[in-house]
Order: structure tokens, then sequence, then C-alpha cells
């Protein structure tokens, strides 16, 4: 049945899952530069996808502490898999930003930087962890007394497609934290996957606008039903739990508890979780010298609180041992971050736990310092 | 949840609010000590340099193009606004370029940035400034505003060391400073041939002095293990932990509470320091690596 009426902001809908290709096509004629999850080279990396073919169709991720498998599944969903390393945060937060170009001018300088062409991006496929850590980063790069303006001009022509997670891994506790399965708010299309159909949920005007002339069918009572058990089995497979009632005085309390210190023997300060969570913000800023000391090109890069020069200071470093920096990691993601915005800087979503190699787990760690403290 | 329990300190930065500094130029070079001089600075546009407020305690980014940035305390007195004293000491990548700087070179500069001493909130109160080596600069402008109204304080001391007398910061001016009824008093940690004065550290000179902890207010900066005695001490007299402010000082690379690097517990350095009331700090001051 094809509507004529456009669908209102709030409405779910369902429709064939190949019609989501004239979703994307849609988007493409628009301008937008779609981004979802694609495998390449056997790993599940976020790159541009032009169709629905282009997504992980039939995959799955395996993934317990230091370990990450990706393998092809008996079903052929496109999008059950969990993600992997990338997340959003490299195409808001840029892993390299060119702030200015300098060109010596007499005694001064004078500014050469050529205009760039920003892309207007569609994120497609966001699980409810990582918009919860988009909404995160929102919050420390376009806030009152400072704004990113390389954050603020790709954030805002953001088109999010979100989807309500229904096979979590064992490393997620998204439920733990409080932000998901399910995607609640903060997108323009929210999908739950069924066999046969996507569930649409219209988060935005801008989505309605997109589906004009789309076939859809108001979602049934049947339907609703399904989507709400899908997301309940989802919630009760969740891979891990973290306890945050205690936090943050929990760990604040016991900065000088020597349990970091058993910690800070297995860290190996690779910077890893850093680099995979959608939350870490810190950054470093670099001048790149031409070799004739006549220009100069200035570069913001991620930097990590891992980094064994990230705490030096002229005359030293403040944090020279391993476990010092573990325990700064930690203590502010679950800690010091709830004074200074207001949430914690953890959405549940794992990767910390899957790409460290050493296999630390912060939810176990939390647990281990709270039985230790009880002691 | 409030951070700080601090009264609201923090002004707007006037430049380089985004990452791109003004340009500034190397108007004059004062050679301090060893491996210390103070550059004056003045902005380029000129309507800026006359509109470019700032409060004492405060500090630039100073960017040597090529090299990078640096955190520097201004130095000179909030109420010149002719220009702008930045009093660097060369020990890094930055510093080092900094003292190659000649006078007519430009600078990128921006700020100001940070929290300030409690200059109002001091008003009536007698004010005890125990400070050692470079940690000087940044009370000059704090000593600067306290001549300029002497009237609103009380009794106002301040005692300064340095390694050696060789290394003293401003040696030039403690008469002047006397002469507006600020109690001068210098010590060495380690004397010399040619110097006659006190010789002991900063905080063992504490002993000497009369504090009356019901109007005091302690005012410190310099190497952590000296703030560290120095707030022993006034601890020991029973100055009130919101009645000592302290200045810190960590690896800066934004100065705007984004990049991360200069926090200390909950607090970025740069934004809700580098002045901070003694209260909120004593959670976290103690813990070592911290």
């Amino acid at each position: 049945m094809k509507n004529e009426t456009l669908p209102e902001v709030g409405s779910i809908l369902t429709i064939q899952k190949p019609v989501f290709d004239q979703i994307l096509s849609r988007l493409k004629e628009d301008n937008y530069l779609a981004i979802g999850p694609r495998i390449r080279n056997e790993s599940l990396v976020y790159e541009v996808i032009e169709k629905m073919e282009d997504l992980p169709r039939g995959y799955t991720t395996e993934q317990k502490p230091g370990r990450f498998r990706l393998f092809k599944d008996r079903h052929s969903r496109y999008f059950d898999i969990i993600p992997g390393a990338h997340s959003w945060k490299q195409f808001l937060f840029l892993p390299r930003a060119e702030l200015f170009k300098l060109r010596k001018n007499g005694r001064g300088w004078e500014t050469t930087s050529e205009k760039t062409e920003i892309p207007k991006y569609a994120f497609i496929g966001v699980r409810a962890c990582e918009l919860a850590a988009i909404q995160i980063q929102d919050g420390i790069f376009m806030r009152g007394d400072f704004t990113d303006p390389i954050y603020h001009v790709r954030r805002g022509h953001v088109f999010v497609i979100s989807v309500n997670c229904t096979h979590p891994v064992e490393t997620c506790f998204c439920v733990s934290m409080n932000t998901g399965p399910q995607v609640k708010q903060g997108f323009d299309l929210n999908i739950t996957e069924l066999d046969d159909l996507f569930v649409l949920t219209i988060g935005s005007e801008l989505a309605r606008r997109l589906l004009t002339g789309i076939p859809f069918e108001n979602a049934s009572g049947y339907i609703l039903t399904s989507v709400e058990q899908k997301i309940g089995t989802a919630v009760q497979q969740m891979g891990r739990k973290l306890d945050p009632d205690d936090l943050p005085q929990l760990i604040l309390d016991n900065l000088d508890h020597p349990y970091w210190n058993e910690i800070g023997m297995r860290c190996l300060s690779c910077a890893n979780c850093t680099q995979v969570c959608p939350t870490c913000f810190c950054w470093d800023v670099v001048d790149e010298m031409g070799l004739d000391g006549k220009s100069t090109r200035r570069e913001r890069i991620w930097d990590s609180c891992f980094n064994p020069g990230y705490s030096y200071q002229a005359g030293g470093n403040t944090r020279p041992t391993i476990y010092s920096r573990y325990r700064q990691w930690l203590s502010h993601k679950l800690g010091t971050w709830k004074q200074q915005f207001g949430n914690f800087g953890c959405t549940g979503c794992g990767r910390c736990i899957t790409w460290c190699p050493a296999e630390i787990d912060l939810t176990e760690e939390i647990a281990a310092l709270r039985m230790e403290v009880s002691q | 949840m409030t951070i700080s329990n601090s009264p609201a300190q923090r002004t707007t930065p006037q430049s380089g609010v985004l990452l791109n500094p003004q340009w500034a130029e190397v108007t004059a070079i004062t050679p301090e000590t060893e491996g210390i001089s103070t550059y004056w600075l003045r902005f380029v546009d000129t309507a800026l340099q006359q509109a470019f407020r700032f409060e004492p305690g405060q500090f630039n980014m100073l960017y040597i193009p090529g090299f990078g940035e640096s955190a520097i305390s201004i130095s000179s007195d909030s109420q010149d606004y002719e220009k702008l004293g930045h009093t660097i000491r060369f020990v890094g990548n930055v510093t080092h370029a900094a003292s190659r700087l000649k006078v007519g070179d430009v600078v990128g500069l921006r700020g100001p940035f940070g929290t300030h001493w409690p200059m109002q909130e001091m008003e009536g109160k007698d004010v005890f400034i125990a400070c050692g080596g470079i940690g000087l600069p940044p009370l000059r402008p704090a000593l600067y505003h306290i001549i300029r109204n002497r009237e609103k304080y009380g009794k106002v001391t301040l005692l300064y060391g340095a390694r050696t007398s060789g290394d003293l910061m401003f040696p030039y001016e403690y008469d002047e400073w006397r002469k507006a009824q600020i109690d001068v008093e210098i010590t060495v940690d380690r004397g010399t041939a040619n110097w006659n004065g006190r010789v002991g550290v900063v905080p063992m000179w504490f002993y000497h002095f009369r504090i009356d902890p019901r109007k005091t207010t302690v005012l410190t900066c310099g190497p952590e293990i000296m703030i560290r005695f120095v707030i022993f001490e006034a601890m020991a007299r029973r100055v009130p932990l919101d009645s000592i402010y302290v200045s810190l000082e960590r690896n800066m690379k934004c100065g705007l509470g984004s990049c991360g690097h200069c926090q200390m517990g909950p607090y970025f350095i740069c934004r809700e320091g580098p002045v901070f009331r003694f209260d909120d700090l004593q959670s976290f001051f103690n813990i070592e690596e911290f």
C-alpha cells in the first residue's frame, strides 16, 4: 500500500528490506556522504557505503577481552554486527585536522590555509551506545565557554540512521550504563531489523521528508510486539554488567589504593583503549615547520593519557609510571568526568575490553576494586 | 554539582578563543637571571592591545611558529595597557626558541586564560605571599594591584626565596615595594660569598612572622614541593583552607579546557585554575602521581 501522506514524526512504520536502497539513493541525491559498517580486508570498518549490499550482511562478531573475530554467520541480517574498533568519533573529532598554515613575511607571519570541503555525513547503523557517545562528545566540543569549529561544522549536518541492537556480544554493557540497547532519542531514523522487514521510527522532520514516495506500511501491533520482544531479549543477553551506583565515589575515595598498582603491572600503556573509545577526547597540537624555516603547518591530532609524553612538564613527568596513567584514564572515565560534564564518560560499548591486548576488562576492575576496598 | 567552591573567577579570553593566535611584536627584552628573561609584547593590532585586559594570575599561550605554544603567566601590571610582560624560563623546545627572539620579532598570543588571584576577596585582610624561584612572576601583577590599592589591604608580606642570590627574580623592585609598605623578606636556599641575607628554604622562615589566621590570606606559587610545605606551615598556624590560594602548573596545549593535558582530577588547570583555593584541591593534592 503506497501512502500518499507523509508519516508524522514519532510514527513507526515497516518497509520491505530492498526499499532501504531507495533511502540510500535519496540521501546521495541530497549530497549526503553515507558512512556505514563494511568489511574491508577482513576487518570491520566505517566507510562510505553506496548501496545496501555494501553492509556486512550475514556477518557477526565474537568479542571477548583481547579478542575480536569476524565471521559469516547463518543469518542474512544487515545490521546484526556489533561495532569493531572504528567509531563515529573519527568523522566529527578528526584524528588529524589542520588548524592553519603560515608563511614568513618579514618579521611576521601570514596565513596561507586553504578552505576545505566539509562533507555532509549520513551515519548508517549507529548503535545506542554509539549515539550516546556522540552526544557525550557534543557536550565536550560544543559547550557554553568553548565550541570547537571543526566538530561543530561537521556535527550540524549529520543525518543519523540508528539501529536497535538485537544481538549484543559478550563485551556489551550498555544496559548498566543506561544507554541502550534501544535508541530512544537523537536520531533521524531508527531501525529495528526483523528477519524480513525493517521497522523504522521517524525521529525528525528531515527523515519524514526523506520518505516522500517511499512505499511503507504502518507498523501493526504484532510488529510492535516483535520489536519489544527483540529489545527485551537483547537486554537479557547483555554480556557484562557494571554497577555504577557507587561511582564516582568508589574511585575518587580510593585513588591511593594499592590495587591500582596491580592493574598497572598488567597494563601495557599501549593506548588502544583510548583510540577505540568513542568518548575519549584528548588531543595534541603539533607544528610542522618547512625545511627552510619559512613556513609551518599546525595540526591537531589525537592524543592519549597513556602516552608517556602526555603528562610531560618542564622538569619532568607527572605520571611516569603506568599505574598512574591507567588510574588517570579510569578515574577520569568513570570518576571525575561526572564532575566535569554531568555524566559518565562510558556508554558501555565494550570496545576497550575487546581491544585491550592485556585483556583488561574495566567492568571486572571496578568490581575488583570494590571488593578490595571493602576488605 | 559545582566543580569548585571558589567564587566565580573566570574571564572570557579575548584572543584566540579558537585556536588562531593574534600576532604580537616583541618590543623589549629584559634579561632577569641565568636562563630567564622577560619578553615585553604588544599586539600588532593596536585596538586589540588597548582593549586587552587580564587579571593578576592569568596566563597567555605564547606561540612561536614552527615550534609550538607555551603557557606563560603574565608578569606585568594589569593596568599597563601599552604592553604585556611574559617572564620565560628557557627549559624546553618552545621556550628555547623564545630565547632566540629579538626585538621586532612577531609571535602569536592567545589569552588571557585561567582563574586569577582573589584580589577582591582579600580586601580588608592581611596578605601573606610565600613564593619561590619562578613563582614570583605570576604574583607580581598581584603586588602591583595591592600597591595601587594599598589602603584596601592590611599587613602585606612577601616572603620570597630562590636557590641562590643569582636566581632571585626582580631584585631591582624590592626597595620600591618596601616603600609601598610591603614587608619584603628575601631568603636563598644556599648562601654564596656575596650574600649577606637570610639562608634557608621559604617554608622554614614562617616562624619569623606573626600570622593572624583569622584575617590572613596566603598566596603561594613556586616549585610544587615548596607549595606543599608552605601549605603545611600555613595550616600549622591555623590559616583556614579557604584562605590559602595556590597557582599550579601542568602541561598545557590549548588553554581552553578541551585538550585534556592539564587535568588534575576533575579540574582543567587552564580553566578551573591555575589559581585554586586550597580547599578545592585538598582531596587530590596529596595523591602520588595524580
